[in-house]
Order: structure tokens, then C-alpha cells, then sequence
């Protein structure tokens, strides 16, 4: 189903170097200051992390097959999973979907060259290295075992483990987000084609931007928290020490004012890619895009008000912990609103399931359920029945793993053709979305029923009774490493034996599509103008083969 | 000099490159507002669970090292907005000024960490570190302390990161190196520099002057 054929109109162009082939040598890439390269560079990072936090929890699931502790003393257990905590969020989520498609598409998307400072760009992903040689340093030199949330006291007056590190790491790390963030921000203020007007903005460029407002003034937060934690622990200046006068439970809110919208720094940016693939394989335009806009931007503000719903147990003050509860479930308003608007979307459209669709409808469906289940978690006679249970670890992986990791999967291939020029096999990548929503559930919804039963997290032993659950976890959690390395083997593949992808593989619209597959260094031959509204494909109420409807899609449907 | 030495990619003119430099600048300070805010939260709070601690430790610093560096930050924030007020000007006349202001805030700002450095000795000297032979009795001065080493070291690195940006500017501009009409490296250097000023006229208070009011 390949269009290489050329639209009406479109001039056949002469030979010139896409961005892989501008330059060959590894310094060219390692010196470069093209978002699209600096989008691989990232990717070749966080691909990096995330099998490495993957391994981490392997060796858990792995640990918890039996309910003795076999394999792992609880030290070593406890260092596992906090190293799994540590990379996934700070190394893997946070900047996966930013760093990378962001980096290579807001440009492509806005109609610009490249992003507001290129320099910026190439020194954000440095940093990034730098800090995860220092958290990975951290894991060498013996680990940490204080958990993803490095609550005091024990972090900075107990724990006998690498915390400075780490912390050190992650207190780096926000550097780089928050410059690309700035960078982002900037982009998508000034560096606009002309005609490219706020509300014709692709909901993928929203998403960015609202995201990058969270980093830029939540990461400030956390790198003091963690900068708070540091100076206790290694130069012995009380901050949370209550013998001296110190509260550690302003860590608590210190670090959740930032790790609240972290969740939304991780989700936006999935939703964003959802909102582009939907319409395209569903061949509709995105149904009520200013709310779809109103709700991201609702998501992004409400997010700082809300981080108290982690603390219900912490002995905050109950009527504290009522407006969080209240706010909590008030936030979940605009999420439905985008939830119920994808559905719209879908509403009389000629579906089609290539992989990218079968990855975003997965989302839909594992970001519904997790956040329903939030719900619950917002609640808080539920809350604090569950808390510390796994009931919270299955709520927030369904966000984070079946919402985000989805997401990210569904951006990859949706994208692939455009970054690399090449078509993987479609019929692996179906098998490879349907078989990481099995593995996905299989893992995880079992931990809501153990969670709720009132199996405690972070045990590395746990009580027979439990073991169905932990088993099936187990096995679904086998299941979903395949299907995530999968994709590393055929996307390697198509690099070198995939078809030729053209310009245009699933008859998009958006700029990004209009150029070249791989783009030219510069992304556009010429300076692209926008005379219409994003999501060009059957408008609303007409049925298709009928009204005004863009030349390519006619024919394909006629094909 | 003309226009295109300051062009970078990928502005397609250098008003949009000047606005682009802006504007970005503004959004890091935005982040920088709550690096600061989050610290002053922190004072907060210690301060509201152990008021008599923090009074008793305020009183123990040395308000006049405190109010001569006031007084040498803000005079430096003037002769920085005089240059980026020059540069914006886009006579080739002030140069010289500009030249001159920039150095000026330079050693300005040296001034500060010297008179800064003077201070941290003879906090040293007087047992003002947290710790074992910590010099104040009162429950929470320990927090005072810690809290005062804290946010006057991310200060003080601040000013140290200004220092480099500005001499960079001031040599450059000195020898001619790099054009300072209508240089928005200028502003944005400027931004950056009132921005670590303010944080300052918020340390002031919070660190020198608890305890003093009432005698
Ligand atoms: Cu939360």
C-alpha cells in the first residue's frame, strides 16, 4: 500500500543527502545539531535504559515466581527494583516520547528547520549521557535501595546504599529535560510557518508544549528536593532530620509537587501521539479538537494540584486531604473528555489496523483503565486500604506501561517509515502490538486483585496465598519482554531489506508527511505555508465518498 | 559588521533570532523561580515548626557583610542594565560604554564573592556549620544554618555562572571579537543577571534580619 507515486502537482525531485546520509562518520553525529539526529541519539539512550531497567525487573518477576526469597537476598532485591524505579522514570519515560518524537517532529510538524537553539539541543542530550553514567555508576558501585521516591529519613539518615548517586544522577538528568523543554516551548512560540496558526497546531505539538510547561516549572522542584537529600546526607546539613528540628515530611511534598505532573510529563505526550494516529487510520478528523486543546492545557494546570493524593497516609491534615481528594477526581474530567473524543473520532470511519492503530487503540483502552482505577486510588477510604499494596503498582503501570510505553510504541512505527525511509513487516508488527497488550494484562491486572487482597510492594517474599497471582504476573511479564524485543529485531531488519517507504506510507496528512522520508537536513526544500486545518481527512457528519475530501484519500478509497 | 555575523540557524532573521533569545531566557527563569521558590518553601516551613530557633540563629549573622554585598549586587544589576540598555541602542558610539559596563559588573560581581567568602570564614570561625560543635543551642537554629549554607551556595553559583557569561561578553566585546549593537546574547545575559539580584533582595531578609527587628 505504498504511494511513491507523486501527488498532483508535486515536483520529482533531484538527488540531495537526506539527514542519515548528510554526513557518515560518528563524530558527524556526535557534533551535530539536527533535531532529527539529536531524536536518534536519544533513542539510542533510552532504548539502552529502558532494556536495562527491563532486565532489573525481570530478575523481580523472576524473584517472585515462588513466595520465599531464592534467589536475592532483600538488600539485593531492594536495590533491583529501585534501580528499575530510577531508570524508567528518569531515564526512559520522561524524556522517551519529549526527547525523541518530540525532538524529530514538533519542527516537522510546525514547519520549521530545526528547533529554537540546535546548540541547546545537542548539549541537553549530553547531559543526559552524563547523568546516566552517574546513576549507572551508582548500580556498579553496590546500588540503592531507597525506591524510585527517595522519601526521607531513610535516605538521608539510614539507607547504607549509594543514595548520593543516584540522586546526583537524577538532580542532573532534570537538566536536560528541562532544556529541552525550554527549547520546545520556544519552538513552538516563535518558530511557526506561516499560516500555522495556534488552533491548526497537530494535538502531538499541543501535547509537547503543555508537557514542556510541567517540566519547566515542576523539575526546578524536584532537583531541590533531591539537592536537599544530597546536602543532608554527604555534608551533614539538617533538612529533614526531626531530632534537630527538620520535617521529612516536606520531602514527601517537596518531591510530589514535582512527581504528580511527572505523571502527566509521561501521558501527555501519549496522548498527543494518539490523537495523530487515530484519525489517520480511522480516517476521520479529530472529533471536538479545541476541546481536545482545552483538555491538555486543563491536564498540564490541574496536575500541580493534586500531589497530595499521595501522602493520604503520611499525616497530612484530613481537610488537606480532602481538596486533594477532591481535585483528584475533578482532573479526571479532561482526561475523559480526550477518552470519549477518541472514540468520537472513531465514529463512521473506514478503521483499518495497521500496527501503530492496533498500539494506540491499546492505549485507549489500558490509559481507560488505569485511570479509572485511579479513581479508586483518589478516594480515600480506598486509598489507604490499598496504599503500599500492589494495587498501586498495577494502577500506575497501566498509565505508565500500557498507556505511555504504548504510546511510544505506537509513535515508533507510525513514524518509522518518515525517520528511516524504510517499511518494517506489518504482519510481525500486528503480532508484536496484540501479543504486549496480552503480555501487558497478564501481568498486570493480576496485581490489582493481589494489591487489593492486600499483597504490600517492595517485599521480596510475600505470603503463599498470593503466589497464583505473582505467577501469572511472572509469566505475562516473560510474554511482554518478547513482545518489546520483537520490534528491536524487525525494526534492525527493515533498516537494511525494508521496502522503500515514499514520502507518504499511510496517506497522512500533517507536514511531516508533505517532505521527503528520510527528511532533507533541513527538513523542507521549500518553506511550507498552512492554509488549512490539521486532521484533513473525511469531515465530520459526512460519510465517506462524499463532500470535499482530499485527492489522496479519494483514491485510496477507490483503490 | 553586519547583520548576518549574529544570524544562527534557524532564524530566518535576526529580530525573530533577538525575540527567539528572549523569550527562551524568560522560560529558564520561570524555572529558576521555582528552584529558588522551592528552597524559600523549605525556610518556610522550617521557620513556622521553630521560630525561636530561627531567631536565635538570625541574629547570629553578620549583617554587615549581608547588607554591603546588597549593596554591590544591585549597584553591579545597574551598570548591567546600562549595557544591555546600550547595546540595544544600536549606536556603534556607545560602544565603549558598553565595553566599560560589562567589566564593571564583572568585578562587581568578584567583589561579591570575595566579601561572600570573607563572611564564610568567619561563619566557620564562629561554629556556624551544623554539626556536632554547632555554636546555638536553640531548637532548629541547626535548620537556620543549614538552610543559610544552602541557598547562599546555589546563590553564590548563580553569581559564579554570571561572572563567566558576562567576562565572556566583556572580552569578546573588548576585543572587538563579537559586535554588541542590537547583540541579544547581551539581553539575555542581562535577564539572567537581575533575575540572580532578585533572588538576592529575597535572601536578604530571610537571612539577616530575623531576630533584629525586636533587638
Ligand atoms: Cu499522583
Amino acid at each position: 500500500m505504498t504511494t511513491d507515486t507523486l501527488v498532483a502537482g508535486e515536483l520529482p525531485l533531484g538527488e540531495r543527502p537526506d539527514y542519515l546520509r548528510e554526513g557518515r562518520t560518528v563524530l558527524s553525529w556526535l557534533t551535530t545539531t539536527d533535531h532529527k539526529r539529536i531524536a536518534i541519539l536519544y533513542a539510542i539512550t533510552i532504548t539502552f535504559f529502558f532494556f536495562l531497567a527491563g532486565a532489573a525487573i525481570a530478575l523481580v518477576r523472576l524473584e517472585l515466581f515462588t513466595p520465599n526469597g531464592d534467589l536475592f537476598s532483600n538488600d539485593t532485591y531492594n536495590r533491583l527494583f529501585s534501580f528499575h524505579g530510577i531508570v524508567m522514570v528518569w531515564f526512559f519515560l520522561v524524556p522517551s516520547i519529549p526527547t525523541v518524537m518530540g525532538n524529530f517532529l514538533v519542527p516537522l510538524m510546525i514547519g520549521a528547520p530545526d528547533v529554537a537553539f540546535p546548540r541547546l539541543n545537542l548539549m541537553s542530550w549530553y547531559i543526559n549521557v552524563i547523568a546516566g553514567v552517574f546513576t549507572i555508576y551508582a548500580v556498579i558501585a553496590g546500588g540503592v535501595d531507597t525506591g524510585w521516591t527517595f522519601y526521607t529519613p531513610y535516605s538521608t539518615m539510614f539507607s547504607n546504599s549509594y543514595v548520593l548517586a543516584a540522586a546526583f544522577g537524577v538532580f542532573t538528568v532534570g537538566f536536560s529535560t528541562i532544556a529541552t523543554a525550554v527549547n520546545m516551548i520556544t519552538t513552538v512560540h516563535l518558530l511557526r510557518a506561516p499560516g500555522m496558526t495556534w488552533f491548526r497546531l497537530p494535538l502531538f505539538v499541543w501535547s509537547i508544549y503543555a508537557t514542556s510547561i510541567v517540566i519547566a516549572l515542576a523539575t526546578p522542584v524536584l532537583a531541590i528536593s533531591l539537592l536537599l537529600v544530597i546536602a543532608e546526607r554527604w555534608l551533614g546539613l539538617p533538612i529533614f532530620d526531626p531530632a534537630r528540628g527538620g520535617d521529612p515530611i516536606l520531602f514527601q511534598h517537596l518531591f510530589w509537587f514535582y512527581s504528580h505532573p511527572a505523571v502527566y510529563i509521561m501521558v501527555l505526550p501519549a496522548m498527543g501521539v494518539v490523537s495523530e494516529i487515530i484519525p489517520c487510520f480511522a480516517r476521520r478528523r479529530i472529533f471536538g479538537y479545541q476541546f481536545m486543546v482545552y483538555a491538555i492545557v486543563a491536564i498540564a494546570g490541574l496536575g500541580f494540584f493534586v500531589w497530595g493524593h499521595h501522602m493520604f497516609v503520611s499525616g497530612q491534615s484530613p481537610f488537606a486531604s480532602l481538596i486533594f481528594s477532591l481535585l483528584s477526581f475533578i482532573i479526571a474530567v479532561p482526561s475523559a473528555i480526550k477518552v470519549f473524543n477518541w472514540t468520537a473520532s472513531l465514529y463512521r470511519g473506514q478503521i483499518t489496523f495497521e500496527s501503530p492503530m492496533l498500539y494506540a487503540l491499546g492505549f485507549v483502552g489500558l490509559f481507560t483503565t488505569g485511570g479509572l482505577s485511579g479513581l479508586f486510588l483518589a478516594s480515600i477510604p480506598i486509598d489507604i486500604h490499598v496504599t503500599d499494596t500492589y494495587f498501586v503498582v498495577a494502577h500506575f503501570h497501566y498509565i505508565m506501561v500500557g498507556g505511555s510505553v504504548s504510546a511510544f510504541f505506537a509513535a515508533l512505527h507510525f513514524w518509522w517509515p518518515k525517520a528511516t525511509g524504510r517499511l518494517y513487516p506489518e504482519s510481525w508488527a500486528r503480532f508484536a502490538a496484540l501479543l504486549m497488550y496480552f503480555g501487558f494484562n497478564l501481568t498486570f491486572f493480576p496485581q490489582f486483585v493481589a494489591g487489593y487482597l492486600g499483597m504490600p510492594r517492595r517485599y521480596a517474599t510475600y505470603p503463599p496465598e498470593f503466589q497464583v497471582y505473582n505467577v501469572m504476573s511472572s509469566s505475562g511479564a516473560a510474554i511482554l519482554a518478547a513482545a518489546y524485543l520483537l520490534p528491536l529485531g524487525y525494526f534492525t531488519w527493515s533498516l537494511f531489506y525494508g521496502r522503500k517507504a515514499g514520502n507518504n506510507p499511510w496517506d497522512a496528512t500533517g507536514l511531516e508527511w508533505s517532505t521527503t522520508s528520510p527528511p532533507p537536513p533541513k527538513n523542507f526544500d521549500h518553506e511550507p505555508r498552512v492554509d488549512h486545518d490539521p486532521y484533513d481527512y473525511h469531515p465530520q457528519g459526512a460519510s465517506a465518498g462524499i463532500g470535499s475530501r482530499p485527492v489522496h484519500q479519494h483514491e485510496r478509497d477507490l483503490r | 559588521m553586519s547583520d548576518t555575523e549574529i544570524l544562527q540557524e534557524p532564524w530566518a532573521r535576526v529580530s525573530r533570532q533577538r525575540e527567539g533569545a528572549t523569550f527562551g531566557i524568560w522560560v529558564f527563569l520561570a524555572t529558576e523561580a521555582l528552584f529558588f521558590g522551592a528552597l524559600f518553601l523549605t525556610y518556610a516551613i522550617g521557620r513556622i515548626e521553630n521560630p525561636a530557633g530561627f531567631v536565635a540563629a538570625g541574629r547570629e549573622t553578620d549583617v554587615f557583610y549581608g547588607t554591603l554585598n546588597t549593596a554591590i549586587l544591585l549597584t553591579s544589576s545597574l551598570t548591567m542594565a546600562v549595557a544591555s540598555q546600550a547595546a540595544a541602542e544600536g549606536e556603534a558610539a556607545l560602544h565603549r560604554l558598553v565595553v566599560w559596563c560589562l567589566g564593571a559588573t564583572v568585578l562587581l560581581a568578584l567583589a561579591f564573592l570575595v566579601v561572600k567568602g570573607f563572611e564564610y570564614r568567619e561563619d566557620v570561625e564562629k561554629h556556624l556549620v551544623p554539626g556536632r560543635d554547632f555554636a546555638i543551642v536553640e531548637r532548629g537554629a541547626q535548620i537556620f544554618f543549614a538552610l543559610y549554607w544552602i541557598i547562599t551556595g546555589v546563590h553564590a553559583i548563580h553569581v559564579s555562572v554570571g561572572i563567566v557569561l558576562i567576562s565572556r561578553l566583556w572580552i569578546m566585546a573588548a576585543t572587538r571579537r563579537m559586535k554588541v549593537e542590537k547583540n541579544p546574547q547581551i539581553e539575555v545575559a542581562g535577564l539572567y543577571w537581575h533575575f540572580v539580584d532578585i533572588v538576592w533582595i529575597f535572601v536578604y531578609p530571610l537571612i539577616y534580619l530575623p531576630g533584629r527587628a525586636t533587638g
